[in-house]
């Protein structure tokens, strides 16, 4: 604990950091651009997530880690050792006894509540980036509001597979202002970035920009009247725990072609079994 | 209806040692609605310059030139533009036109332009290309890939397609055959007859002599030519 | 009768060199207005100060907006600016792929126009990319491919298509044929006419091409250094032209 400041990061770094939080909690949905710092892992690792969790974490708080919904995968692993040891907090898999959880490309099954904070690892922050290029040209757009473009994603998506085929970072308005990357994760979660009790932080560490939405936050995904939004998963239900509202992850099981779904959240499963819920591929 | 006063025109060829040349000093006459005029003086007088004046296609130095009490020599290019759409036709020897752009198209344009409808412009257009004998396999085709006398009479029904109330014809029945003249005469002779005011060159004595009510030989404004 | 565009003293220099100085004209509704001169006399300057892509350095371009009349659109505020540029206003490109989304399709780059102006109906957006797409002699079949797939002239009459659809009041289109066969040309040529006539455009044409602005062009400015030598009824212009630069470039051109 000596050789390290608290969660790793020095005090004034962490001011830098929370001052650019504060600044994307009165601006939902606008991308604060900060001094993202080297962090003891590559880019493309959550070092935009650890920067912000670092800057929120305090002695008492409780700290999860989930990569894809898992909290047993090795990217979850180390960033949760890693701030068991820099921070010394307690950790924990369940959602529900967490007061910051660290995510990549998931939102938990279980509803969030109020006081705990979600900290998004995001790799490309800008929505309109993949449309238009350049950086002081998509400023600009969200500074005057000319969101035509997103559109023009969504219109190539019906155009080319007959419905709206872009199934995860599926963009969405906030409070009818910023259009925003809700980062990875799975269209199905979209309805939940809405109304929220729980804080939303995202952060970018290689292209160095925070942005958030505050508690209770209106935000609603991009469609067209004729094509409206879906938050679609896989036709299945849970193998494991049988559950049917749950986003799954299919799992190819051995080499004749076999295949199962899974819960993506392991703390929901694991949980449903607990409580005796079975679903058809449980031992 | 046209009215021409105190006309003088001079070209300055900068690039050829400034050299100034008169062309036209000091024409006055007057056109009256249902008259034909025809302008007479030997080849180089000046007749198609003059009318080129009229029409506005060449700058007037001195005098006015007034048409339907618009006075062209001051007027803005946007003055002419509506007089020539909706007065002042002009039946010159040359075709131009877009290229690739059907010949029923071409005829139909002046009167499109003065929106109207295109069925309606259309339906005028054919019977004027029937009536000057153009072949009806013609008439999807361009007018650029066609003969000279072809081109010409193309020409005339776009010409007459809307029935100005003043009309500038320049040789309208060179390299015509008997027949076609005798369609272009009697086109001429219905506009006279509706009241337009018109000014023409022709060379051909005996249709001057049928349809123009007077001549004017340019050869008297023309410096150095006048006797 | 109010022009839609008046232009007044408009001036632009790099430095100590001229872009353009002391231009003045107004364009009244359904106007076509050629601008020629050679590479470097400072015309596409002068469209890119109109067009409000270039600011410039004195002068005023006063456009008769639909709701609040005669504004300067120099001084208005860039978001203004950028709506009028996407609703009354089109600027078609030289090089297509300059006006274009060359990795969204035909459809989608017509569209897109709708789209910022707050269309949100799929159905709706398809059709009038369609009938556009019909409009500038586009086959409906191609709505869904890029415009890599498509011709030079395609890829042109593609971009006009894109900025009609919207029901512009004024287009500037800088050296709209420009390196397309003569062929192409005369039917975009053709193509602009019609256009023009039928929707009662005003446009601002910028070529070198003396034979586009003979057939497109209602006025003509002679620009050369930046300045305005000459300007008048097209025809006028190029067959009694009066300033030696005029006469210059007037017989300057190969006859056919």
């Amino acid at each position: 604990m000596t050789e390290y400041n608290f969660a790793y990061l020095d005090e004034q770094t962490k001011r830098m950091i929370r001052r650019a939080i504060l600044k994307g909690l009165a601006i939902p949905g606008y991308q604060v651009p900060f001094a993202s710092r080297e962090m003891p892992m590559p880019y493309g690792w959550g070092t935009g997530g650890v920067q912000v969790s670092a800057a929120v974490l305090t002695p008492d708080d409780t700290f999860k880690v989930i990569d894809q919904g898992a909290d047993d995968t090795t990217n979850a692993v180390s960033i949760r050792t890693f701030f068991q040891r820099t921070a010394g907090v307690v950790t924990t898999t369940a959602t529900r006894d967490a007061t910051v959880i660290q995510t990549r490309h998931r939102i938990p099954e279980e509803p969030l509540h109020e006081g705990q904070i979600l900290v998004y690892q995001v790799p490309i922050p800008e929505p309109l980036r993949f449309l238009e290029p350049r950086e002081s040209e998509t400023r600009k757009m969200h500074s005057l509001e000319e969101y035509g473009l997103m559109h023009v994603k969504l219109y190539e998506d019906i155009s080319r597979h007959g419905h709206i085929a872009t199934s995860y970072a599926y963009p969405v308005k906030v409070e009818g202002r910023y259009v925003m990357d809700p980062s990875p994760i799975p269209k199905f979660d979209n309805p939940k970035l809405g109304d929220m009790a729980a804080i939303q932080l995202f952060g970018a560490g290689r292209e160095q920009r925070i942005y958030a939405l505050p508690p209770y936050t209106q935000v609603v995904s991009l469609d067209f009247e004729d094509h409206p939004f879906e938050a679609s998963k896989a036709n299945h239900c849970c193998g494991m725990c049988g559950a049917t509202d749950s986003y799954l992850d299919e799992l190819i099981i051995d080499d004749a072609g076999g295949r199962m779904f899974v819960c993506s959240d392991t703390d929901y499963c694991e949980a449903r079994q607990a409580m005796g819920h079975k679903g058809k591929d449980a031992a | 209806m046209i009215e021409l006063k105190d006309v003088s025109k001079t070209f300055t060829l900068h690039n050829q040692g400034s050299a100034v040349i008169e062309v036209i000093s000091n024409v006055s006459f007057a056109v009256a609605p249902g008259e034909c005029v025809a302008l007479t003086g030997a080849s180089g007088a000046g007749k198609s310059t003059l009318m080129r004046m009229i029409y506005g296609n060449y700058l007037t130095q001195t005098g006015e030139i007034c048409i339907d009490g618009l006075n062209i020599v001051q007027a803005k290019p946007r003055d002419i533009i509506k007089l020539r759409r909706d007065v002042l036709g002009y039946v010159s020897q040359f075709l131009r036109v877009v290229p690739r752009v059907p010949t029923l198209d071409v005829v139909a344009e002046p009167l499109r332009a003065l929106a109207v409808p295109a069925d309606e412009a259309q339906a005028r257009a054919k019977a004027l290309l029937t009536q000057l004998n153009i072949p009806e396999r013609l008439w999807s085709l361009s007018p650029t890939t066609f003969s000279g006398g072809e081109q010409q009479r193309v020409n005339i029904t776009r010409g007459f397609a809307h029935t100005y109330p003043a009309m500038l014809l320049d040789e309208p029945t060179a390299s015509l055959d008997a027949a076609n003249r005798e369609v272009v005469l009697s086109l001429i002779e219905d506009a006279k007859a509706r009241g337009a005011a018109i000014i023409g060159i022709f060379h051909d004595e005996a249709a001057r002599s049928r349809v123009c009510d007077r001549e004017i030989d340019v050869g008297r404004f023309t410096p150095g030519m006048a006797a | 009768m109010t022009p839609l565009l008046s232009v007044q003293g408009i001036a632009k220099r790099y430095g100590a060199h001229i872009g353009c100085a002391d231009v003045s004209f107004d364009l009244y509704p359904g106007e076509v207005m050629g601008i020629v001169g050679e590479s470097g006399s400072g015309k596409s300057t002068l469209l890119n100060c109109m067009a409000g892509h270039l600011v410039p350095d004195a002068g005023q371009v006063v456009f008769d907006t639909r709701t609040d009349g005669p504004r300067d659109t120099i001084t208005m505020s860039e978001p203004e600016r950028r709506m009028l540029g996407r609703t009354d206003w089109a600027f078609v490109h030289q090089h297509a792929r300059d006006g274009l989304r060359m990795g969204v399709s035909a459809g989608g780059n017509v569209g897109e126009r709708l789209m910022a102006v707050g269309e949100r109906n799929y159905g709706d957006i398809r059709d009038k990319a369609t009938d556009w797409l019909g409009r500038v002699e586009i086959d409906a079949s191609r709505v869904d491919d890029r415009p890599t797939t498509f011709s030079g002239g395609m890829q042109q009459r593609l971009q006009i298509a894109r900025n009609l659809v919207t029901g512009p009041r004024l287009v500037f289109m800088d050296e709209p044929t420009g390196g397309l066969d003569v062929s192409v040309q005369a039917r975009l040529l053709d193509l602009l006419r019609g256009l023009v006539r039928d929707m009662g455009l005003s446009a601002i044409i910028v070529t070198h091409d003396l034979a586009v602005v003979r057939l497109l062009a209602d006025r003509l400015m002679v620009m050369k250094s930046g300045r305005v030598v000459e300007a008048g009824l097209t025809d006028q212009v190029l067959d009694d032209p009066q300033h030696a630069y005029s006469q210059l470039l007037v017989s300057s051109v190969l006859q056919v």
